[in-house]
């Protein structure tokens, strides 16, 4: 299956991109094998694949980071050689990087202008960049403040700022690396109409994605990476999602929960009028009454930073708050030397951190020690005074097992694993303690599709056996697929509770924005 | 306290400023652009040695001054090859440069000279003169500004004049050229400025090696005009008391000339008791004063007086990501 396009324009144009076989080895690892692609002038040319498939590495390659072993690129029909980053914006490829290239303290002017001056003194190359930038936001409809400092910024307008950035250099073909992972959701649909934008101006887009409902609302052809190579290519109106899927994972994919309607028994965790202030004096959650019944599942839902990582945290035991909360009939110390992870844990609360890189792993030490973690003082895990090391590494093989995290090494640092596989190193340590409330946040953040599907059913699988759960997560249809009941919060209140079962993301997006009750 | 003996300590106050503010200004290009040096005192400490020895050898103290600014730079490529090109850590780094200055200037004097580690005394064209300013013996006897313009401002070496014509071009250079700008983007983001087709490793070397070259001119500074002559460790932790003065200066040329003078100031009155004596009615011990710049500092540092927020990538060697 190959990307000929039928429509008389585009047939007989050269493709803005092609590249013929690149391959590309680090060490005994094949990141690219063999990869060819042809990229239309004026299409969003989506490319999906697991984490590890090797879309960065191909990326990495198209931008000059790395050097194919072999293969070519043709730009617009011409070979090209693209040694550095230089080469690639001279070649006319501008690229939107995860994790945007800012410099926080500059102006979005300085910004733009860094490293595309016209002379050794700034204030030519300011004043002129100021007239570009205001001819690109009438062309294309990308406003932004060009004396706002980026740190000032949010993230939907420093995305901006970085497909200004490769405007400015005269891209004509851009590449957008998960775009969607750190925007809310109407963040996204603007972004998507701004590509749409582009695209009627002739700009030639790829987007790299995991999420297949961005591939299906946004490209007009998706190419398919598997460990390294290219599976397919297909237009987008000839696929569905369930085949997208299976051809990124190579089997089956179940792309809906499967969950039985909640049996929903005696209330577990309790909370009435919780306040929590942060470091900086604000109050993050202003009051909030919430309960969690044995075998259910209660997503919260909300456009991140409305609260909830801070309820999370004084659940988890890692912030103050005032107010009650009862778990299982007894109050929980919300303040002082008893409101530490270890009573929680003492108390049948396990916790899977937001951020599982910086507050459920530490990512230099190994999958055994940091299954540790939390549970070290457990007499299995004992041997006198010491740690019963062997004990702890028969352990965490056996639950690595059991959680299917690959490669089921424990000697492996965490940092080794793969987004999904780190999760699921946390959740075993969490899940295996049978605790009666587990919280969980972002469960799926950064994590592909294969393993999403694996880490719903463990959480499911806990809630069958009768366990509360707290969910929080910014991803509206993981919340719907997973919860049983959903509440809303914004602006650290709780803007209203609705049974997923009768509610769409309509509704829910409408209380995300503070609207209605 | 009168208005003579003010004046007299606001001249030392100058002098005393100068080799601080210049390592303070090579510091600053430095850490902008994300290379961390500690080794600001070893670099001043081997120039003040070179520049002597040369000056003495050769009775031109422009070819000394030539000599120091080189040998400053050398410890810079060391710094750079160990920090930039090599990813060592770059604390490690400068504290093996001050070391290697500490003994090595000792051991080559010994060996050229054989004077106990000093070069010997530098006398006419070897040693930095004092420049009369135009009009200076004229005015001088003009009320009030007369003696400011005629003892404070003029009959200082060539080198304090430089030096403080650098604060401003450090600011030109810094905020209004491209180089400044690419500077210090690469000491906040280097990514930013990698993946904007920059080469991140040339513009640390040019921070480094101009950092090099104004510790250069400190340190022959120290030899050939303030002092005539190298003693051993005769940088005396002024290259601390610099990085003291940018962080209090939060990293900016303009306030690391304020905060050179103000240290400089400290400088001035450790060596006039008899000054506080007639200001305060008691007497301060000395090395107290000496203390002041890095109390002052650690101050700062805990956040009294706004935050002194360093360069967002000092420190850290750039490592390509995916």
């Amino acid at each position: 299956m190959t990307a000929d396009d039928t429509s008389g324009r585009q047939e007989t144009a050269a493709p803005a991109i092609e590249l013929k076989g690149i391959s590309k080895a680090f060490g005994p690892v094949q990141a690219n094998k063999d990869i060819s692609i042809r990229v239309m002038p004026g299409t969003i040319h989506g490319i999906i694949g697991e984490n590890g498939a090797g879309k960065s590495t191909l990326m990495s390659i198209l931008y000059g980071f790395y050097k194919a072993d072999k293969g070519e690129i043709f730009i617009s029909g011409q070979k090209t050689e693209i040694p550095d980053s230089q080469a690639a914006i001279a070649a006319g490829i501008g690229m939107v990087f995860q994790h945007f290239k800012l410099v926080e303290n500059f102006t979005v002017l300085e910004n733009i202008i860094l490293g595309a001056e016209d002379g050794g003194l700034l204030k030519p190359s300011l004043s002129k960049a100021r007239k570009t930038l205001l001819e690109l936001e009438h062309e294309y409809g990308l406003n932004v403040d060009p004396d706002a400092v980026i740190e000032d910024l949010g993230v939907g307008m420093q995305q901006r700022v970085e497909i200004l950035k490769a405007l400015y250099r005269q891209a004509d073909i851009l590449i957008l690396d998960e775009p969607t992972g750190v925007l809310t959701p109407a963040e996204a649909d603007q972004l998507f109409r701004i590509l749409d934008r582009l695209r009627a101006e002739g700009k030639t887009i790829i987007l790299i994605t995991h999420k297949l409902r961005e591939i299906m609302e946004a490209t007009d052809t998706v190419s398919v990476m598997r460990r390294g190579e290219m599976t397919a290519t297909v237009k987008t109106a000839d696929t569905s999602p369930a085949e997208l899927a299976e051809l990124m994972v190579g089997r089956k994919v179940l792309l809906r929960v499967d969950k039985t309607p909640a049996t929903p028994g005696d209330v577990i965790l309790d909370i009435k009028g919780l306040r929590v202030v942060d470091d900086a004096g604000v109050e993050r959650v202003k009051g909030i009454d919430l309960q969690v019944r044995a075998g259910e599942i209660v997503g919260i839902a909300g456009v991140a930073g409305n609260g909830q990582s801070e309820l999370l945290e004084v659940l988890g035991g890692y912030a103050d708050g005032t107010g009650e909360i009862r778990v299982s009939g007894q109050p929980l110390d919300l303040a002082g030397k008893r409101a530490d992870g270890r009573s929680r844990r003492a108390r049948g609360i396990a916790h899977v951190p937001e951020d599982r890189q910086r507050e459920g792993l530490i990512m230099d030490f190994s999958a055994w020690e940091n299954t540790a973690f939390g549970y070290h003082r457990d007499p299995s895990y004992q041997s006198g005074v010491l740690l019963n090391n062997a004990a702890i590494r028969s352990d965490t093989e056996a639950k690595m097992q059991r959680f299917d995290v690959r490669p089921p090494n424990p000697a492996l640092a965490a940092k080794n694993f793969s987004g999904g596989n780190q999760q699921k190193i946390v959740l075993a340590r969490e899940i295996e303690r049978n605790p009666d409330l587990l919280l969980i946040g972002q469960p799926t953040r950064g994590v592909d599709i294969g393993a999403i599907e694996f880490i719903h059913q463990q959480i499911v699988a806990l809630r069958d056996k009768g366990k509360a759960i707290l969910l929080v997560s910014v991803e509206l249809e993981e919340i719907l697929a997973l919860a049983d009941r959903v509440a809303v919060m914004f602006d650290g209140h709780i803007m209203g509770e609705r049974q997923s079962a009768e509610t769409d993301e309509k509704e829910l997006g409408l209380l995300m924005a503070g609207v209605g009750s | 306290m009168d208005f003579l003996t003010l004046i007299q300590l606001l001249d030392s106050t100058v002098r005393l400023a100068t080799p601080l503010l210049l390592a303070c200004l090579a510091g600053l290009f430095s850490e902008r652009a994300g290379i961390f040096d500690i080794g600001l005192e070893g670099k001043m400490l081997a120039a003040a040695f070179f520049s002597a020895a040369i000056a003495a050898l050769t009775g031109s103290v422009w070819l000394g001054l030539l000599a120091g600014i080189a040998a400053s730079m050398g410890f810079s490529l060391l710094h750079g090859l160990a920090s930039i090109t090599f990813r060592g850590n770059q604390l490690i780094s400068g504290v093996a440069i001050n070391f290697l200055a500490a003994g090595l200037t000792v051991l080559i004097a010994q060996d050229w000279f054989s004077q106990g580690g000093r070069t010997p005394s530098l006398m006419g064209g070897a040693r930095f003169e004092p420049i009369t300013l135009p009009f200076a013996e004229n005015l001088g006897t003009v009320p009030f500004l007369g003696p400011i313009y005629a003892e404070l401002i003029s009959g200082h070496s060539i080198l304090v004049y430089i030096a403080f014509l650098t604060v401003p071009l450090t600011w030109w250079i810094l905020f209004r050229t491209r180089f400044g700008l690419r500077l210090r983007a690469v000491g906040e983001n280097p990514a930013a400025v990698d993946t904007a087709g920059v080469s991140v490793v040339g513009l640390r070397y040019a921070a480094v090696m101009i950092c090099g070259m104004l510790c250069g001119i400190a340190g022959a500074y120290l030899s050939t005009a303030l002092q005539a002559g190298f003693v051993k460790d005769m940088s005396a932790g002024r290259g601390f008391i610099a990085l003291a003065a940018l962080i209090f200066a939060k990293w900016r040329p303009w306030h690391a000339l304020y905060a050179t003078l103000l240290f400089g100031l400290f400088g001035a009155l450790e060596t006039r008791p008899d000054v506080i004596q007639a200001i305060f009615g008691i007497k301060v011990q000395g090395a107290l004063l000496g203390a002041l710049p890095y109390v002052m500092t650690v101050i700062i540092l805990a956040g009294f007086v706004g935050k002194a927020v360093p360069p967002r990538a000092g420190g850290e060697p750039y490592v390509k990501e995916r």
